[in-house]
């Protein structure tokens, strides 16, 4: 692209990339190459000795009614404060993957405090599994994470709640936000889900992204009573106001388990380990 | 693959499929964006594929609180059986080494489900024009074998321009001459594709940059319009008017948000 003082600029397009045509002309060894990326990308879900006894040999498929899913710091520290902490849960497994900034590839349980996507079921209603994911999963990972997780599962009678934080800044709106109510709550469902969503729905233009949407997609599309509760807030790392505004849901987790209904005295340290 | 969103059984056999290409300023998407607004067409199915980034929001066509919560995600196809018209719309980029198989995907599909025709809906960068395409009109079309003996002549005496081809070597004058359409996406490669599985698929672009590219799809879909006739032009004799296309509830702050008030 040429402009008024001479020089040439390259064009950015933000639909597409100029390289697409390149896979034509593959060879072999550009082939080998192509794979061996691609199985180093795989999504693996780790379940853990005392799941995978329980089920028959073969495909792992867990009996599960109800999926809760946290994506993000302030997500997973709500779930850690108000429902983990009652200390009826067990860890039962791990996802485990590798991108450029995530390298959970252990096939062992990942440490405390490190970046995970961590499963726990509950001892007393063992068909209630909790997911908090804290690590990043990539653009050409999430398909599969959405796939492989649902399909280790029993789809029959299943309903999935997913809580997941995201920046202000992205929230569009004509009206300004300055001085506003922030963190607050908005909703999505899937049409399978038929109940009332416990705040007001996503407005027009706004729309979901990353792991939250390679979920609620999976849902729409095979049918699964879902619903997402999106947190919009200005702070970047794990902050108990942020937290505390997922609350609304605890109305619909209380159903299912028990939870706590004060932010648990232990939270400096819950902030310390999403941080 | 293609999911149905009813419980009974679907049929696309003698339709004509549209669908954009996502290529420079999105202008093919925009589009079909004003296409399934105007003709209120109904969601029939998705095409639930690890091709595309996964998005998902709420309905794009709303038009009341009553379909304002439908969950709509990346690729999802809508019908007019009374026009036998089916519409894909992708809404979110193809990723990065998958757009072979995403070719692949779509041809396979539009076998399949019986389309009469198909029409993709693209554009492409305006700056590598050359000396003659920068006269004239921006629109282009395109079309493989089997839809050039159905349409070819009709096209040609609506006076629409074929898109040039280019030397593989520019400079030199006997040089193989090659089908370029950079900024196109998969525009190119899903042409070529149809020409080989003989599959009548007509290619219809502008050219465009990228910015505010509500106008390019005007454009394009009033040319479009000419030919299919999705919507009736209001005639007028003292005017050249245009058909009335329906903004859809999505296209509200394509920019942004608001500005704040205490920037100034």
């Amino acid at each position: 692209m040429a402009t008024f003082f001479g020089e040439v600029l390259s064009v950015y397009s933000r639909a597409v990339e100029e390289d697409d045509d390149e896979l034509d002309d593959e060879n072999e060894e550009d082939e080998q190459i192509r794979r061996e990326i691609e199985e180093k990308r795989e999504v693996y879900i780790e379940w853990y000795p005392d799941v995978t006894q329980s089920v028959s040999s073969g495909n792992c498929t867990l009996q599960c009614s109800d999926l809760i899913i946290a994506v993000g710091p302030n997500a997973s520290g709500f779930l850690s404060a108000y429902v983990l902490n009652t200390e009826s849960w067990d860890a039962v497994g791990h996802v485990s993957l590798w991108n450029e900034k995530s390298r959970c590839t252990s096939r062992q349980p990942p440490l405390p405090g490190e970046p995970a996507c961590r499963f726990y079921r509950h001892r007393d209603n063992p068909s209630v599994l909790m997911c908090q994911s804290t690590c990043y999963v990539a653009e050409d990972q999430l398909f599969q994470w959405a796939d492989k997780v649902f399909g280790s599962l029993l789809n029959r009678g299943l309903n999935v709640m997913v809580l997941s934080d995201s920046p202000v800044a992205e929230y569009k709106t004509p009206d300004n936000l300055y001085g506003s109510a922030v963190p607050f709550l908005r909703s999505l469902k899937s049409s399978a889900f038929k109940d009332q969503a416990l705040c007001p729905a996503l407005e027009q233009p706004n729309i979901l992204t990353g792991l939250p949407a390679a979920v609620l997609s999976h849902c729409q599309v095979h049918r699964i009573p879902a619903v997402l509760y999106q947190c919009y807030t200005d702070v970047i790392g794990p902050d108990t106001v942020t937290m505390e505004t997922y609350k609304p849901a605890l109305t619909s987790l209380s159903k299912l388990v028990k939870v706590s209904t004060v932010l648990y005295p232990g939270i400096t340290g819950i902030m310390e380990y999403f941080s | 693959m293609f999911v149905s969103a009813e419980c009974t059984p679907l049929s696309f056999k003698d339709f004509i499929l549209i669908m954009p290409a996502v290529s420079v300023g999105n202008v093919g998407q925009l589009a079909v964006d004003l296409i399934v607004s105007t003709l209120n067409m109904c969601r029939v199915g998705y095409l639930h594929t690890d091709c595309l980034i996964p998005m998902a929001g709420n309905n794009p066509y709303a038009t009341s609180a009553e379909n304002a919560n439908d969950l709509s995600t990346s690729a999802e196809v809508y019908s007019s059986p009374d026009l036998k018209l089916a519409v894909l719309q992708i809404r979110s980029p193809i990723i990065q080494k998958k757009s072979k198989k995403f070719r692949k995907l779509l041809v396979s599909w539009m076998k399949t489900s019986g389309f009469s025709r198909t029409v993709v809906l693209s554009s492409s960068h305006a700056y590598q024009r050359d000396d003659q395409q920068l006269l004239g009109t921006p629109l282009r079309y395109l079309l493989t074998p089997s839809m050039q003996k159905e349409t070819g002549d009709h096209l040609k005496e609506m006076d629409w321009k074929e898109m040039e081809t280019v030397s593989a070597f520019p400079g030199v004058s006997d040089s193989e001459q090659r089908l370029c359409i950079p900024g196109g996406g998969v525009t190119k490669g899903l042409f070529t594709a149809s020409c080989a599985e003989d599959i009548p698929l007509a290619i219809v672009l502008i050219f465009c940059s990228e910015g505010d590219n509500i106008p390019d799809a005007f454009t394009l879909l009033n040319h479009l319009n000419t030919w299919l006739h999705l919507v009736e032009t209001p005639v007028s004799a003292e005017i050249q008017t245009q058909p009335k296309w329906r903004i859809p509830a999505s296209w509200r702050l394509l920019f942004g948000s608001g500005l704040p008030p205490a920037l100034f």
